[in-house]
């Protein structure tokens, strides 16, 4: 059973969407949907423990061994996100049911869980799996069903952000196809091992090229890195309140995922700075990505969207770690990757909170919440704070990684850019800060919290910033473990090739 | 010249790819730029049929007298994106027939306006 542990998590959910459909009652669909979820979560867990103690898990699918068959690999790497994903999406379905209830329509509910759980098969797919094409497979899982759940609100924006995000979607994942396809047509190969070992021979080929420009253009668009975030604003604004805080918290930790997958661990470190300045593009990209998001977000007056502007900003704080091309840049990434679910997750769980209770999530909804609503607010200001970056608080943590970082490589003007990007982070939060504390509610507002149910996984995540923030030991060795394994691995990679 | 006819496959592989970009960003009509999507899928289809053809090759069919065979990897890859294809196809039609249910037009330009209009309204 043990060993059999990694097919388990994606099969799971895979298989619970359809059982899903067969209750169809919307209460039960949704406790059966947070028991996968949850088992999902605990087995993540069980396989982070024996990857920790006993390195990689190496799992053929059906018996068949790797180059013939389908693989499944288990490094520090992915059972790190494998846990961030499953967590955050127990989490986040533990509240659910009251919000569903009101967002979506009664004949809808089930099929709202269905997609869900489809959508976590294909995200924990993505990162589970060893082989390439696989990866499409389950990038084109997670996609449409997340068209789906976006296209599910009451809204009716929300069915022209999906669709515009299904074209955008599509695109970027028929780039990573063509990737991969002319990969295997210089080595043969799909396994993600075999291609690190063979694409050294061939790297300086322009078909490899291509194969790599492909697969990074395909995930940028995934990753809603600028200037190819366009679609994720009106996706998360519109989309279903629990949708936004499952996706905001996940869907783009995947992409970044694949982007270090390919970059680190199939081309190999040295094959990314060959030809172009990738490490300076990225380093550039994410600056942008931090200053003009942040900018555009003070001035929104949808909170959601204002939130939605921040996650572009925080994927440009990701890829700077990235582009530093460091074994601390690339803990820095990954340590993002952890909190920023967390806070994404708290700060969008607080608006299906308000949601639930108001209504409505613009300013004028949201003024004087401080007094009716002290726990959700609270939770807001604590997720904002995590936000910033203030010390005690996740957010701090991966800053001050990614601050030492680039000083470690002399890169002062990026270290105080990214300071500087933070200051912008204080500006869109402190506004609602103000609106929320500062100013009258509107008369006959309605006033209370939300039910417990959505209160308590609300508080989790919201404890989770602050203890994630102190106690910094369980991300942090993990993170270290798995950049230095990365960095090194591909190291030898790049050996192998040039002794050839 | 034998550049142009040896990889010709290749050449309508680009040629499609082209055709089918620029009607997904060219075309205001929501079906026409799922068609182009379509296209554009497609040609990424034939490229990767034509990579598993081995020249003198035939059908991966075990028979007598026969040594030589095509890759047949790239093709059942392929009927995997195939089927890839259509889930997309499908799920973007009847968000179309939603969106004209709600905006009553499927022209990006109508949509939109309409979305303009009431973000006027509510401002």
């Amino acid at each position: 059973m043990l060993s059999h542990l990694p097919i388990l998590q994606v099969i799971l959910p895979l298989l619970g969407a359809p059982a899903c459909l067969i209750l169809w009652r919307p209460r039960i669909a949704w406790a059966f949907s947070f028991f996968i979820s949850a088992l999902a979560f605990i087995i993540s867990g069980l396989l982070l423990k024996q990857v920790w103690q006993g390195g990689e898990i190496v799992y053929a699918l059906g018996g068949w061994e790797a180059p013939w068959g389908i693989e499944y690999r288990i490094d520090l790497l992915n059972a790190f996100l494998l846990l961030i994903v499953s967590g955050l999406s127990t989490v986040v379905l533990a509240g659910a049911r009251q919000s569903v209830a009101r967002e979506i329509p009664a004949e809808k509910q089930t099929l709202f869980y269905v997609a869900w759980l489809l959508c976590l098969a294909g995200q924990l797919g993505i990162l589970a799996t060893g082989d390439a094409f696989n990866v499409f497979v389950f990038l084109e899982i997670s996609s449409l069903s997340t068209y789906t759940l976006i296209s599910l609100s009451r809204q009716r924006e929300a069915l022209w952000a999906a669709f515009q995000y299904l074209i955008v979607g599509t695109i970027g994942a028929t780039f990573v196809l063509i990737g991969i396809g002319l990969m295997y047509m210089m080595t043969g190969t799909l396994n993600m091992a075999d291609l690190a070992q063979r694409l050294p021979e061939v790297a300086d080929t322009r078909t490899v090229f291509a194969a790599y420009a492909f697969i990074i253009v395909g995930v940028c668009l995934k990753l809603a890195l600028f200037p190819l975030h366009a679609w994720l604003p009106n996706a998360y604004t519109f989309a279903p309140s629990v949708v936004t805080a499952f996706l905001a918290a996940t869907a783009t930790k995947v992409a970044v995922y694949l982007l270090i997958r390919f970059s680190f661990t199939v081309f190999g470190k040295d094959f990314s700075t060959f030809d172009v300045p990738l490490h300076s593009i990225f380093i550039g990209l994410g600056l942008i990505a931090v200053f003009s998001a942040s900018t555009v977000a003070i001035m929104q007056r949808n909170i959601k969207r204002a939130i939605a502007y921040s996650s572009v900003a925080q994927i440009g704080y990701m890829i700077i770690g990235l582009g530093l091309g460091s074994v601390l840049g690339l803990q820095a990434t990954l340590l993002h990757l952890f909190n920023h679910a967390l806070m994404k997750g708290a700060l969008f769980m607080a608006m299906v909170a308000m949601m639930l209770r108001i209504g409505g999530i613009t300013v004028d909804d949201i003024a004087g919440l401080g007094k009716r609503m002290p726990v959700t607010a609270l939770a807001f200001v604590t997720g904002g704070l995590s936000l910033i970056g203030v010390p005690l608080t996740v957010g701090f943590v991966s800053k001050w990684y990614l601050v030492s970082a680039a000083f470690s490589q002399g890169m002062w003007l990026v270290a105080l850019l990214v300071v500087l990007g933070s200051l912008l982070a204080v500006m869109y939060i402190w506004r609602l800060v103000e609106i929320m504390y500062f100013r009258e509610s509107p008369e006959q507002a309605p006033r209370g919290e939300a039910p417990l149910t959505v209160l308590l996984p609300l508080l989790l995540l919201v404890l989770g910033n602050i203890y994630f923030g102190i106690d910094t030991r369980l991300p942090v060795s993990v993170t270290e473990a798995a950049a230095s394994s990365l960095l090194v691995e591909a190291y030898q990679g790049v050996q192998v090739g040039g002794a050839k | 010249m034998s550049v142009l006819f040896s990889h010709y496959n290749y050449w309508v592989v680009i040629v499609l790819m082209m055709i089918g970009f620029y009607i997904v960003i060219a075309q205001g009509n929501l079906v026409k730029k799922l068609i182009g999507l379509n296209i554009f899928q497609t040609s990424v289809f034939i490229l990767y049929i034509s990579a598993g053809k081995v020249s003198g090759g035939t059908a991966p069919i075990l028979a007598d007298g026969i040594t030589l065979y095509s890759n047949p990897l790239p093709h059942v890859l392929i009927l995997t994106a195939i089927v890839v294809g259509i889930a997309t196809t499908a799920l973007g039609l009847s968000l179309i027939i939603r969106i004209r249910d709600t905006y009553g037009s499927v022209e990006e330009q109508d949509v939109r306006a309409a979305e303009g209009n009431r973000k006027q309204e509510s401002c």
